[in-house]
């Protein structure tokens, strides 16, 4: 019997794939960032009303995960911007391999901002680096306050916290003082967003603080 | 399920480190597994088990090095262990936190055998 010492890291494939993407991102001054949520939180809404408020000012790009089918890439393209959907057929996480791929579809000239919408799962996605400038993580009044402290990793990985479906708080046990300082004892450094897709309520502030983030890399 | 991408990866990562001439059997797998590393260690273990069928991985015990989330304290300055839950400083309750361990996930070292197959 032997030893053969080997002290790799496990990712550092996905990993080396990712410092390319990002390499890439810089190249052609694109702001690109990484959507989070558990399924349904309301990424893909999220996006369309972004979307509609940019009201084709800012150069956007899309990438959809999904384990199966290519409707929020179809919801997405609606608002006539560029959109890719990378189906993983059963895979719960995107991989930076696939954001690669996907690129392939782009033609990156025009791009100022790159969102990348991840497969819904709040664990998994956190350990895969895509190469973006920033995670984004999305969570719903209707999961719960306490979705911070039982997915820790996936909000301390992340820079920024939406808070979505605000419009239902009346209907809820969902204290959003509770929530907010959940997400900002795991990370204190996380810029906070509260929003409702349904009403409209906090997406001009949302977008308005992305395009200034894009705009400020790109300059 | 990210399990079964991660087993894939390590299995990926000793094919590479194996002897290309000589015939050999992995008996084990040393893995640095990190508490917030957001990985099941029952359900790698089943994932690396169920791939590694028909491969000179076939029966290797994964060996996993669990190692505690610690973090420095930015408020007064003590290194120490963190729980997950509170992500708060044990010594005075600060939060701003710079982590040291906890994320690992490495394949560290593999025990590997002469196998009877043909040489
Ligand atoms: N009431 C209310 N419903 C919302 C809001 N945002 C999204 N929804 C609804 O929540 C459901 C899921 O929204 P999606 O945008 O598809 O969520 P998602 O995170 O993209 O879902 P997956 O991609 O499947 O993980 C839809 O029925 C939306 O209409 C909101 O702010 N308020
Ligand atoms: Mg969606
Ligand atoms: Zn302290």
């Amino acid at each position: 019997m032997s030893v053969i010492t080997i002290e790799r890291k496990v990712l550092e494939k996905n990993d080396e794939v990712a410092r390319q993407n990002r390499l890439l991102f810089a190249q052609h001054k694109i702001f690109a960032i990484n959507v989070v949520s558990s399924p349904g939180a309301g990424k893909t809404s999220l996006l369309e009303r972004t979307l509609e408020h940019f009201a084709g000012r800012v150069g956007v790009a899309v990438i959809e995960g999904d384990v199966q089918t290519d409707i929020d890439a179809q919801r997405v393209a609606k608002y006539n911007v560029p959109a890719v959907q990378i189906v993983t057929r059963g895979g719960c996480h995107l991989e930076a391999n696939l954001v690669h791929d996907a690129l392939q579809n782009f033609d990156l000239t025009n791009v100022r901002l790159l969102i990348i919408e991840n497969v819904g799962n709040l664990v998994c996605p956190s350990n895969y680096d895509l190469g973006e400038a920033m995670k984004i993580v999305v969570a719903s009044t209707t999961e719960g306050d306490d979705k911070p402290l039982k997915y820790p990793a996936m909000f301390r990985n992340s820079s920024v916290l939406i808070i979505n479906k605000i419009d239902l708080l009346p209907y809820l046990n969902c204290n959003i003082g509770t929530l907010r300082a959940n997400a900002l004892r795991i990370n204190p450094s996380l810029t906070v967003f509260e929003t409702s897709c349904t009403t409209g309520a906090g997406i001009a502030e949302w977008a308005n603080w992305l395009t200034a983030r894009a705009t400020s890399v790109n300059a | 399920m990210h399990e079964l991408s991660v087993a894939q990866s390590i299995v990926d990562i000793v094919l590479q480190h194996l002897p290309k001439e000589d015939h050999v059997a992995v008996k084990s797998v040393g893995l640095r597994l990190g508490e917030m590393a957001g990985i099941v260690p029952d359900s790698l273990e089943f994932c690396f088990s169920a791939i590694t069928q028909g491969t000179p991985l076939e029966g290797a015990a994964l060996e996993i090095e669990h190692v505690p989330l610690t973090a420095h304290c930015n408020d007064c300055g003590v290194d120490g262990n963190i729980e997950p839950t509170l992500f708060a400083c044990p010594s005075c309750g600060g939060r701003s936190l710079a982590i040291l361990s906890g994320r690992e996930m490495q394949v560290k070292d593999i025990e590997v055998e002469e196998s009877e197959g043909i040489r």
